[in-house]
């Protein structure tokens, strides 16, 4: 069923009798040519450009619990592509680019709003790592602006620009950048791999991982033994369990990030800003709610929820740097576990094992990976080789010291990037 | 979160620093498989786990906290030295 | 309306207060809505999407209709609930979400579209075209949303942070509260009584009735008095407990009350981190409404909140009343309503088995299916076996049961039991450590209940906390059972409402299960239901009955949505208390900063330290002016610069040198007593963590320093080594940062500024270069390290913090008259980019020592940290960026750090990139501008050109790159 506003009309006049599911719920069946393991945004994008643009249909995504569960229903929302490094850059770039025509290929509504994302610097230290970035992001092709106090001022005046204990001394502004309502990506993917034939299959959650001589061959799952040529790790956040069934140990550490969302408000606030002084960053959601964030809790984590030292420095952070917001009430708060590497890079690669595919390590970026990497792991899957733009996220980098992507300069300690 | 110092006593986790899971650093210079695991990669158990954290507001002493990753039950807070991991 | 002799209100005290611009009357004691009600305002708010009409329907923090804003301008406060604002002399009221007007709202013209905006219709339009949707759909959308308004203007910081402990915390202050509090007390126990209202009594205070003999009021007045006596009990009104967390830490918001919040300079309240050994849970239940068609109108409330407003604040919400439920709460409505002397048009029971006492129309087995009224409520159709009957009625008090307060309980993920019998979800045990529940939070409905099951819980907490038991019994009070029928929705053909405050129907719900949006979460997350500022405390069960009953399954397996913190909103004020400005970080200051600041420099952020960034003189105008100056002063006679706020670390012991040769790539077991060596300091990866210079005070004791952004975490590292890799070594570190104020004496007259100074003159033999040793200054004890930055003839001179202020004014007054003086960050910055040097701009976590330079400094001969990890292959790679120096070519153009570096005639892309600038700037010394850059193969290509490219500030230069030193190469200047 084509999605449009005049269908909305026209249901609507007629007691909307005629809507759809928006995607099949399959039963397993015994066999596929690709099983992924993960019904999230990424495992979902993967179904999606595997059917659509490789042609492969004879997909099974399952899922242990409900489709869009994990962190693409749990993130902040941000979609950007302001990355430095090699590897990165490049991918980060590529992904962007398909968030800009998602709406259209999905025929889904999912509110990409390229409202623009201001990085603040507070230090002449700090402008100059924006400048590389902000040089980098042009370099590769992206859009980027370094802004000056007075051109912030008149864009976000509600900042504290006299008093705060880090000075503002400008920004780095992406225009592209900007926020995407996050559950309906994951819909929107569902619907597209359905509507082309991908099995979704929720509830169904992998116990064992079948390999005989270097070889996958299938899955053990709670609804039975599923046979399958291609096998997709594509599970953030209990990467390490799964990969852990292939006899793969990995160099990922779960820790937890929270977020927060207050009340619904009248429009106070246009732009993502992040603080990296104070590892905050917030926008406003279409409905009014502040959406914000800080820094991991800083342990190891598999508990979905966090404590308050992280909660009370993300306040602070907040009234710090926007008094404004003192007012607003925080309404809730939530925790995703996240798949923290040793650079803060990701992983999209070979694990080692004939038809065993990795993807995880995402780190708390992956919302804005979602397409990218559903695009870039589909052609890695379908042709054993991998995408042009995700060549640097290789497992091995961390063995061979070859392309590290380490982003916040924090070097191999998990939680820090 | 709410750890047991053995040296100062129970503290908010805002005194501490964490740094990662408890393993026993390779010998030799030579780079290695063992070396890699040793850096990079971990058992990330969903559970019991072991890890490195610094009474860095207090004392300054290393810990070997024992915790489970999904209760964030704390079960043992030891000192490193002495408890080689 | 009011009802005479009714309500704990003192009506001595009336209260003159203003909504919506009019002015009305209340009394002391009353809350916003209770005075709305009473002086018979029934509409107060708008819904989110259709802008329906909405009264107030609760009597509690839950409230999801009656959202009002407070205050003008940074005191504006929006979304605060009508039902637990306090009455008070100024309160100035206004509603929110309409347009113009709250009886006038133009966006109410949505409900007439209603059927075009149901669940998720946004997912399906607004795609074409694409450009669309950030200039037209998205901002009309957010116009459209959102409920009350922030002002804009920086908020006043008016909260406070708070922390407490306790052996027991009891949350709620209702009859099982009350009980467990006292039963602990007795016991010997550090309690604390926390209650999100006003007043301790919980439910009593809403209703009728006896406890122990007395009126239940009487009753908890003494118990409150009992408790206050107590000084082992510390009793907090007016404080909500909003989450619970690890290890028994709870979150808590304290409203401070508004007489008292109101004073100048008192806080509005407080945030709490409260840590308790046990926890009991007694924050009582929730009513829930009915769903059947038009159920939203202003008038429509729950029975139990008509029954607060009468009983507590001696207000009716209509003039005639219908009464609607599915268990006995209802039936007690009536009764008080009749005892009121109002009207009650009609007791409508909708179980047919049900019996009733009282003197009223009274409908067995019968719904309500429909209502009537604009801007309130006017009429209630009834559905009986024999038809539909319209009675006129001005307010409905529904009652659909009760949900007990399962919050706290579930905050660490667990989920709530369903209970088939009280169709109810139930705490589940043991979800949260040390907390267990009491009373209606456990699905004890009746006082006599709630009471014996708070004193248990009380006497257990008491018992695990190793106290002995004191002997203590129920007092009497009403024991009935609690009878409930399931009833969740009334079938009917209008819109019926779950959420009250998203407009989220029936239909939704239903469409949404069509669309196969079955699981809980999906439902939730696509039709909004349960994620508005109540977070579907009123509606989340309803909605679970209704998606339980379009997907064909049970109520227990269609599960819950997670329950998160905070139980009720709080403002990030609260929980940032105190970060606003400065109070965000501390701030480290200098000895010398006084008399920096007293000298006009400009302090900058340097980590939490401030640093000086330059001393203006007169007839300088510009930072460059002071930075060219101060530079020559350094290269021409002398500068002085505090240098106080590197780390600097004091290490002792036997197993120092070994120690130090193991943290360290080269080696400082060798170094001589009363001699400096710069150290390379890897991190376990291989990559460069820090540098500085290590000095040898004794045979077994060192003091190292750091650079100032990297001193925490070099710190923390030594433990690590010390603590953790080489436990059996024999050493004692210590950081001494605070301890030493440090001076940098740099330049040619150097020594003889010094020699003015000290009390014994020092040559070049007695400190030679990278000499150090102990000097008196004044008759103070210091150290004199001969040590450069800046490349020049240089020394840093080190006495005992309280000296500091002193020494500077001295050691730049000695300058000024040979002609130097004081220095800042700028002009160190200058010289050590002139001399080569890196800080961590170069060293910024991503490079080795190879890509330094200094591989030559990583020691064959012994172990040391980063060693494996630095030869891995990819570390080694000569096409990695190396580090460069660079000149303009030419006329003097500029150099920008963060600009990018390309092969001449190469096009600025990302696959051409060559390198980027780290640091630069103009060289007074060399009259020209230099700079730093990492550059691939960089040290091969010393004499060639490359092209600098900033796309952001639409630069371009030719450079050419040079050796990282390009003042004093030979380093002569160091050693004259």
């Amino acid at each position: 069923m084509r999605l449009s506003g005049l269908r909305v009309l026209r249901e609507g006049l007629t007691g909307n009798k005629g809507w759809q599911a928006h995607w099949r719920d399959a039963t397993p069946k015994s066999d596929y040519d690709v099983v992924i393991i993960g019904g999230g945004g990424h495992g979902l994008s993967t179904a999606y450009y595997l059917a659509k643009k490789h042609g492969i249909t004879n997909v099974a995504v399952l899922e242990k619990g409900y489709l869009g569960g994990g962190n693409v229903g749990r993130n902040t929302t941000i979609v950007r592509a302001n990355y430095f490094l090699p590897g990165n850059s490049e991918f980060y770039s590529h992904s962007l680019k398909l968030w800009e025509g998602l709406e259209e290929d999905l025929n889904y509504n999912v509110m990409h709003s390229q409202r623009g994302q201001i990085v603040l610097f507070h230090s002449d230290g700090q402008r100059d790592a924006a400048a590389r970035r902000g040089n980098a992001m042009r370099n590769q092709g992206d859009d980027a602006e370094l802004l000056s106090v007075a051109e912030l001022e008149r864009m976000v005046p509600y900042l504290d620009y006299d008093q705060a204990r880090f000075p503002i001394y400008g920004g780095l502004l992406q225009r592209r950048a900007g926020t995407a309502r996050h559950d309906a990506v994951a819909w929107g993917y569902a619907r597209g791999a359905s509507d082309r034939g991908v099995d979704l299959i929720q509830n169904c959650e992998v116990t064992g991982i079948d390999i005989e001589n270097g070889r996958v061959r299938g899955v053990q799952t709670t609804r039975g033994a599923i046979r399958a040529r291609k096998l997709a790790i594509v599970v953030a956040g209990r990467s390490s369990q799964v990969a852990a069934m292939a006899g793969i140990r990995l160099p990922i550490e779960s820790h937890v990030l929270q977020a927060f969302v207050t009340e619904g408000l009248k429009p106070c606030i246009d732009h993502v800003i992040s603080f990296g002084m104070g590892h905050f960053y917030i926008s406003q959601s279409d409905k009014g709610g502040l959406v914000f964030g800080g820094d991991l809790d800083m342990y190891a984590s598999y508990a979905a929820r966090g404590n308050l030292p992280l909660v009370e420095h993300v306040m602070e952070a907040g009234m710090t740097l926007m008094p404004m917001i003192g007012n607003a009430r925080v309404l809730r708060s939530w925790g995703g576990i996240m798949d923290m590497s040793p650079d803060g890079s990701p992983v999209m690669d070979h694990a080692g094992i004939d038809g065993l595919y990795l993807n995880c390590g995402w780190c708390y970026g992956g919302f804005k990976a979602v397409p990218g990497s559903g695009d870039a792991m589909a052609h890695l899957i379908a042709t054993d080789r991998p995408h042009p733009a995700a060549t640097g996220f290789r497992l091995d980098r961390f063995a061979t010291g070859r392309g590290l992507m380490d982003e916040e300069g924090t070097g191999a300690q998990h939680n820090l990037h | 979160m709410r750890l047991v110092c053995p040296v100062c006593g129970e503290r908010d986790r805002r005194e501490f620093y964490y740094q990662g899971a408890a393993l026993a650093q390779p010998e030799g210079e030579e780079w290695g498989p063992h070396w890699d695991d040793y850096l990079h990669n971990r058992d990330n158990p969903a559970g019991v786990t072991r890890d490195m954290w610094q009474h860095e507001q207090g004392c300054g002493a290393w810990l070997i906290v024992t915790r489970d990753t999904v209760s964030h039950t704390v079960l043992r807070c030891d000192l490193a030295v002495g408890a080689r991991a | 309306m009011r009802v005479e002799d009714k309500g704990l209100i003192d009506r001595d005290r009336p209260v003159v207060f203003h909504f919506d611009g009019r002015e009305y009357q209340g009394f002391a004691g009353d809350t916003l809505a209770s005075a709305l009600l009473a002086n018979d305002v029934r509409m107060v708010a708008r819904s989110f999407k259709y802008h329906r009409p909405r009264g107030v329907m609760t009597a509690g923090s839950e409230e999801p209709n009656a959202l009002v804003t407070l205050g003008l301008g940074a005191a504006q406060e929006p979304n605060l609930r009508a039902t637990t604002v306090e009455l008070h002399e100024g309160l100035w009221a206004r509603s929110q979400n309409r347009w113009p007007t709250l009886g006038l709202d133009l966006l109410a013209v949505n409900d007439l579209f209603a059927p075009v905006l149901g669940a998720g219709f946004y997912y399906k339009t607004f795609m074409w075209p694409r450009a669309f949707w950030e200039r037209i759909y998205e901002p009309v959308i957010r116009r459209a949303a959102g409920l009350g308004a922030l002002s804009g203007d920086p908020a006043q910081d008016r909260y406070e942070r708070a922390f407490a402990h306790c052996d027991l915390l009891v949350i709620g202050g209702g009859p099982a509260g009350l009980m467990a509090a006292r039963a602990a007390a007795k016991a010997g126990a550090d309690v604390i009584l926390a209650e999100e209202d006003t007043r301790l009594g919980g439910r009593l205070l809403a209703e009728s009735e006896e406890v122990d003999g007395v009126p239940a009021v009487a009753w908890v007045e003494e118990i409150v008095a009992e408790l206050a006596a107590m000084p082992n009990v510390r009793i907090m009104t007016r404080m909500a407990v909003t989450g619970a967390y690890d290890q028994g830490t709870y979150g808590a918001l304290e409203r401070l009350a508004p007489e008292v919040a109101d004073r100048a300079h008192a806080p509005k309240g407080a945030f709490w981190r409260i840590v308790a050994k046990r926890t009991v849970l007694a924050a009582g239940a929730l009513e829930r409404p009915v769903t059947f068609a038009g159920n939203d109108r202003p008038g429509v409330m729950m029975a139990g909140a008509v029954r607060a407003y009468l009983n507590r604040w001696g207000v009716v919400p209509g003039r005639s009343t219908v009464v609607f439920g599915n268990n006995d709460s209802a039936h007690r409505t009536a009764a008080d309503l009749q005892e009121a002397g109002v009207h009650v048009a009609a007791l409508v029971d909708s179980r047919h088995y049900a019996r009733c006492d009282l003197d009223v129309a009274f409908y067995p087995g019968a719904q309500v299916c429909g209502t009537a009224g604009r801007r309130g409520l006017e009429a209630v159709t009834i559905a009986t076996a024999k038809g539909e009957t319209r009675i006129a009625a001005e307010c409905l008090a529904v009652s659909g049961g009760w949900n007990p307060s399962v919050h706290l309980a579930c905050h660490m993920g667990a989920r709530p039991v369903w209970d088939a019998d009280r169709l109810a979800f139930l705490p589940p045990e043991g979800a949260v450590p040390g907390q267990r529940a009491a009373g209606a939070a456990a699905g004890e409905f009746s006082t006599r209940a709630c009471l014996e099951s708070g004193l248990a819980e009380g006497l257990r907490a008491a018992s695990d906390l190793g106290l002995k038991v004191p002997k203590m019994s129920v007092p009497s009070a009403g024991d009935a059972a609690y009878d409930i029928f399931p009833l969740w929705q009334v079938p009917g053909k209008g819109r019926a409402w779950l959420d009250f405050q998203n407009d989220v129907t029936v239909k939704d719900v239903e469409l949404a299960a069509r669309e196969n949006f079955r699981s809980v979460e999906h439902m939730k997350r696509y039709t909004t239901q349960g994620m508005a500022p109540d977070q579907g405390k009123n509606s989340n069960v309803n909605a679970l009955a209704v998606l339980a009953d379009a997907t064909g399954r049970g109520i227990p397996e269609t599960g819950t949505t997670t329950f998160r913190p905070p139980y009720v909103p709080v403002p990030i004020a609260a929980m940032g208390a105190g970060a606003k400005g400065k109070g965000f970080a501390p701030e480290r200051l200098t000895t010398s900063h006084a008399e920096s600041v007293a000298r006009g420099a400009p302090m900058i952020e340097a980590g939490l330290w401030y640093r000086p960034s330059y001393f203006p003189r007169k007839r300088e105008r510009t930072w460059r002016q002071s930075c060219d100056r101060e530079v020559t002063m350094v290269r021409g006679s002398v500068g002085i610069c505090d240098v106080s706020t590197l780390g600097k670390i004091d290490i002792q012991g036997p197993d120092a040198a070994r120690f130090l040769d193991f943290v360290y790539t080269n080696t400082f077991s060798t170094l001589r007593e009363g001699r400096v060596r710069y150290g390379l300091m890897l991190r376990e990866d291989g990559h460069v963590m820090d540098d500085g210079t290590c000095a040898r005070l004794g045979e077994q004791h060192y003091l190292m320093t750091t650079t100032t952004a990297a001193a925490g975490q070099v710190m923390r590292h030594l433990e690590f080594v010390a603590q953790v890799l080489r436990p059996g070594w024999d050493l004692r570190m210590v950081s001494v940062t605070e301890q030493w104020a440090q001076f940098a004496v740099a330049g040619t007259q150097a020594r003889d500024l010094l020699n003015g100074l000290l009390d014994e003159p020092i040559d070049d033999a007695g400190f030679p270069f990278m000499g150090c040793g102990p000097v008196s200054v004044g008759g103070v004890a210091g150290r004199l390290f001969r040590i450069s930055f800046s490349g020049e003839h240089a020394y840093e001179i080190a006495v005992p913090a309280r000296y500091g202020a002193a020494l500077f004014k001295e050691l730049v007054a000695g300058a000024e008259a040979m002609g130097g003086g004081a220095y800042g960050m700028e002009a160190l910055n200058v010289l050590r980019i002139e001399k080569g040097f890196i800080t961590h701009a170069e060293i910024h976590g991503r490079v080795t020592a190879h890509d330094i330079g200094m591989q030559g400094m990583m020691s064959g001969k012994k172990e040391f940290i980063g060693k494996p990890a630095a030869s891995r292959v990819g570390l080694l790679d000569p096409e990695r960026e190396r580090l460069v120096g660079l000149k303009p070519v030419g006329a003097v153009k500029e150099l920008l750090p963060g600009a990018h570096l390309f092969d001449e005639g190469a096009e600025a892309v990302s696959a051409n990139d060559q390198g980027y600038i780290t640091s630069a700037c103009y060289s007074p010394t060399l009259g020209h501008v230099i700079g730093q850059a990492f550059l691939r193969r960089g040290p091969e290509r010393i004499g060639e050109r490359v092209r600098m490219v900033d796309h952001l500030r639409g630069s371009e230069t030719v450079c050419e790159v040079t050796g990282v030193v390009q003042y004093d190469p030979d380093g002569g200047r160091l050693r004259g």
